[in-house]
């Protein structure tokens, strides 16, 4: 129970407002301001939260995305691993019951890779998530159009639709899904998650929608001082991850399969 | 005749509501329909009328929820989230008790008319967000950070 009254407190400690974005938004935030001015009727209320939880549907004026500097992903480091199960719930999850293995298999929406070079001995950290393809193969083989990609670039599973045919595992080629085998409880409210369907990273969506300006794993890994991963809009030149990748090499995992992915790594 | 049996459906259902209201009223403290001090206690009636709410409340929620998850509309009139910080109840503890146990106002409802209550399976019964339009309902019920909800009992 305390565990939960520290998450609310780490969560509202956060203070949104860039210096990147500010003028986008600022435009964003005034032409949303104007439409919801007009579109609020008697009984609505008017959420209290610093962010204003967006009102118009996104649109692909951007596309987020992460960049992974593997160079500062330290070894035995779990920060961003665990900061993802705490924002999205997936540490509440327990097995109860069953013995059955499948009862004990955790959903797991980013998880640390460790590559070595045999020759050289060279080892390489590389956290790995939904690589958030803009031609996802998940989307291409889901029989119910639960796979789906927002405008916004971020690749989701509409839980409503989805029959948990696990197509989609099947076809990613990052094994970045996962299936919920149990009945949960004690969601968040922010992420609805339940047993029979797949999930992956889906970019703290959630943040995204309340207008906060980064990610669980990225604020988790600037926290231990690492700073290895960067959240931000793709279709931006001045955003800070168009900036860094501008100056840095970097590749896709798997570039051959031409996905053109939205998480791009440097240093492998 | 489809019409006559719809309306006929729909008369039922409302003198369930009324039989469910005079039971509540009769119950002790309980606040299971609005929790005071939240945005609802201050209203006349929920995001529509209160005949409507009780006859389209699915409706509203299922066309909302496509505008939600495809298109990241988060800031609107209709919402499950909007139900659970309203209409939660707290026990003893000060424990927010999740809102589909069948005592509670969205289970209690669904139980009696025999209506399936599955939104719940993947949706928090519980407010359990920082910030948001709970805030008001927690601090008068004296719960203000507490995100615990007592454990679902029996279960599916
Ligand atoms: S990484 Fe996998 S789950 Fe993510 S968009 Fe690509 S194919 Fe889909
Ligand atoms: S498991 Fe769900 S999201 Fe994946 S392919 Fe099947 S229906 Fe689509």
């Amino acid at each position: 129970m305390n565990e939960n009254a520290t998450r609310i407190a780490s969560t509202s400690d956060e203070t949104p407002a860039s210096t990147v974005d500010a003028g986008r938004r600022g435009f964003i935030g005034t032409a949303a301001g104007l439409s919801a001015a007009a579109l609020v009727a008697p009984g609505v209320f008017l959420h209290s939260v610093a962010a204003a939880p967006r009102s118009e549907p996104v649109t692909d004026s951007v596309r987020w995305g992460l960049l992974i500097d593997t160079a500062k992903c330290a070894d035995g480091c779990s920060a961003c691993v665990d900061a993802c199960d705490r924002e999205n719930g997936l540490d509440l999850q327990e097995p109860h019951g069953s013995e059955s293995k499948w009862e004990h298999q955790k959903s797991v929406w980013i998880r640390k890779v460790k590559l070595q070079d045999n020759q050289t001995g060279r080892i390489t950290n590389l956290p790995m998530m939904c690589q958030h393809c803009e031609h996802p193969p998940c989307v291409d083989v889901c029989p119910t159009g639960a796979s789906f990609k927002r405008a916004d670039g971020i690749v989701m599973v509409d839980r409503h639709l989805c029959i948990g045919c696990r197509y989609c595992m099947m076809a990613c080629p990052y094994k970045a899904r996962s299936f919920i085998h149990q009945n949960t409880s004690g969601q968040l409210t922010a992420v609805p998650r339940g047993k029979g369907c797949v999930e992956s990273c889906n970019l703290c969506v959630h943040r995204r929608d309340h207008g906060e300006e980064s990610t669980a794993c990225v604020d988790a890994c600037a926290q231990e001082g690492h700073g290895a991963i960067v959240f931000g809009d793709l279709k931006d030149p001045d955003s800070a991850i168009s900036q860094r990748l501008r100056e840095i090499p970097s590749r896709q995992i798997r570039e051959d399969l031409v996905l053109n992915t939205g998480v791009r790594y440097a240093g492998v | 005749m489809v019409k006559a049996v719809v309306r006929a459906g729909l008369l039922t259902l409302g003198l369930v509501w009324v039989a469910l209201a005079a039971d509540t009223a009769l119950a002790d403290g309980v606040k299971r329909y609005v929790v005071e001090g939240s945005p609802a206690a201050e209203r006349e009636s929920c995001v529509e009328p209160t005949e409507r709410m009780r006859r389209m409340h699915m409706e509203f929620i299922k066309h909302q929820r496509i505008s939600t998850v495809h298109e990241g509309i988060r800031g609107t009139k209709y919402s499950l989230t909007g139900c659970v910080d309203c209409h939660i109840s707290y026990d003893e503890n000060r424990n927010p008790r999740p809102i589909d146990q069948p005592d509670q106002f969205c289970g209690a409802c669904h139980n009696y008319a025999a209506v399936d209550l599955n939104c719940f399976d993947c949706h928090a019964s519980v407010p359990n967000r920082p910030g948001a339009d709970a805030e008001a309902a927690h601090r008068a019920a004296g719960v203000v950070g507490r995100v615990a909800s007592t454990p679902p009992q029996g279960g599916r």
